[in-house]
């Protein structure tokens, strides 16, 4: 008795999620380059999306020397930053939450339920968006260009650590946590009211506070506005906090510097908060799916 | 008839639509604040013409034209008849399609304007001060000119663009870009006269329809457009109205010629 229990939990082997998740890259891989035109099209589009958000910065700082304290280059690496997290989050998580009230609706979600395998893992990779990730590059590439400029100007170059490098890397990976818990949280209510329709429209309005610096929410309508983004949603700690972190390097002002120390802390506390709060509420919702079917 | 059902359609869920066009007001919210914080850099000044105030009832006023000039799923309803063959109804129906789509895109106009009101009115009403004053009544009756012919131009042009479906068997791609573009170039992001000593793209902006959708409007009830230039400019939007209109009539027959043609 007891040796058929310990033979069923040793077949019963755990899943190999990397494994899973790499299967999931490659098959869209496969599916994106089968319909090439396409893929270059979906590229072309959303860099040129970018580089007409960065013509529009461009026409600003034809006019002012700086947006808020970020002075043109700072800023576009704010904008690239920008760029790299939320391409991040679209190729990797947007395409499978967009789809998740579609799989309620036809109850693919029964089939995703019995599988051997985290749902919320499945649900959330099943599908990569491989075009989205030219604006990755974009991003990349207009960050190594502003920081060469912060790093060639003649007053206060920039002087770039390995060690901001690094904490750069995992800041953007804590932003794409931050932004992929509001995402899944969100899928996770369609799942309880059982449609999703707005669900882009929201995200669309929501993510649209965080691509700014937040020195711009200044006054009596931008401080609460800052405080409820950055400690209730913490939104605002998803661009700014990497951003700050390559642009304005530890050291150079004392002021600044404490702030970005202190927000980089509250950004560890929120990203835990946010990835362990957005899993509660998904598992929740997930007690109360009842299949289409029944 | 066309009209009561739209108008019924919209107003079953006028809750969730009047939050729906509030929440639409957000992405402004960052761009005022966006500009504040410009403003408070460059003190007391004004960049291209326009002073903070004025941005601010900018943004706002494309909200209206927007509201006039945009035709949600227009292009890929048609493009999507096309395809599925949907499209003949109207072959054997003795109506006019184009007429009658513009029909129920009027009633479908007037039933969101009977409740996007209220959001609008608010928000108009919260942000008085942002506005220049009460407009005189020639710049009042041009901008509800440029509005109507805003919404025509609109209606046109994107009925042009869905009968290119007729040719091509998915337009998505060339919809989006198409949107791409719009976005920028009919001044929903910016007033496009920042671009004037800007070659080429000032131009290129001055140039195409797009300007028409959103930029001209506002800045005609912003005083902005005067004299001459404003009736230049209500002439060449009546004739771009004029040739999307040809065209879309160009494109109709030629593409249910076509269409015939393959026996579908």
């Amino acid at each position: 008795m007891s040796s058929a229990g310990s033979k069923s939990t040793a077949t019963f082997r755990r899943p190999s999620y990397l494994g899973v998740f790499l299967t999931f890259a490659r098959n869209s891989l496969v599916r994106d380059m089968t319909f090439r035109g396409n893929f270059l099209i979906e590229c072309v589009t959303s860099v040129t999306w970018m580089a007409m958000n960065l013509g529009f910065y461009l026409i600003i700082f034809k006019y002012t020397r700086q947006i808020a304290g970020w002075d043109q280059y700072e800023f576009f690496a704010f904008l690239s930053t920008t760029m790299i997290v939320n391409s991040l989050v679209q190729s990797f998580f947007m395409p499978n939450c967009e789809e998740v009230s579609e799989l309620i609706r036809t109850g693919g979600l029964d089939f995703a339920l019995l599988k051997p395998i985290d749902t919320q893992f499945l649900i959330s990779l099943r599908k990569i968006e491989w075009a989205g990730l030219s604006n990755f590059a974009a991003g990349v590439i207009l960050l190594s260009v502003s920081l060469w400029q912060m790093a060639a100007r003649s007053d206060t170059p920039l002087i770039l650590s390995p060690q901001s490098l690094v904490l750069y890397g995992v800041y953007v990976l804590c932003g794409v946590a931050i932004m992929y818990s509001v995402m899944i949280s969100l899928a996770a209510t369609s799942i309880w009211l059982g449609q999703n329709r707005s669900l882009y429209d929201f995200w669309f309005y929501i993510t649209n506070f965080s691509r700014y610096p937040m020195e711009i929410y200044e006054g009596p309508w931008g401080r609460p506005l800052r405080m409820i983004f950055t400690f209730v949603l913490p939104i605002l700690l998803v661009v700014n906090v990497p951003a700050r972190i390559i642009a304005w390097p530890f050291g150079d002002d004392a002021q600044q510097s404490t702030l970005t120390w202190y927000l980089a802390a509250v950004t560890l506390l929120a990203t835990t908060l946010s990835l362990l709060a957005s899993r509660w509420l998904f598992t929740r919702a997930l007690r109360g799916y009842r299949s289409a079917s029944s | 008839m066309i009209l009561r059902i739209a108008l019924q359609e919209r107003l079953v869920y006028r809750g969730d639509f009047a939050l729906g066009t509030l929440m639409r007001f957000l992405p402004i919210v960052t761009q005022v604040f966006l500009w504040y914080a410009i403003f408070e850099t460059l003190g007391n000044t004004s960049i291209a013409g326009y002073k903070y105030e004025e941005f601010v009832a900018y943004y706002l006023l494309t909200m209206v034209a927007r509201a006039f000039s945009s035709m949600p799923g227009l292009s890929s309803q048609i493009a999507g008849q096309i395809r599925s063959g949907e499209i003949k109804k109207f072959l054997i129906q003795p109506i006019d399609p184009l007429g009658f789509m513009l029909l129920s895109r009027i009633a479908h106009k007037l039933a969101y304007y009977s409740v996007a009101a209220g959001p609008f009115a608010l928000v108009f009403f919260l942000c008085r001060g942002y506005f220049p004053g009460w407009p005189d009544a020639t710049t009042w009756a041009a901008f509800l000119t440029s509005l109507v012919l805003c919404f025509l131009l609109g209606y046109f042009l994107e009925a042009c663009l869905g009968l290119i479906g007729f040719w091509l068997l998915e337009v998505s791609s060339l919809l989006f870009v198409y949107m791409l573009f719009s976005f920028f170039l009919s001044g929903h992001m910016f007033p496009i006269d920042m671009l004037n000593d800007a070659e080429p793209w000032a131009t290129i902006v001055n140039t195409l329809p797009l300007q028409y959708l959103a930029y001209f409007p506002s800045a005609v009830l912003l005083g902005k457009i005067q004299g001459w230039e404003l009736v230049r400019g209500l002439t060449l939007e009546a004739l771009w109205v004029v040739f999307f209109i040809l065209l879309s009539r160009l494109l109709w027959l030629r593409g249910t010629r076509r269409y015939s043609a393959y026996g579908g």
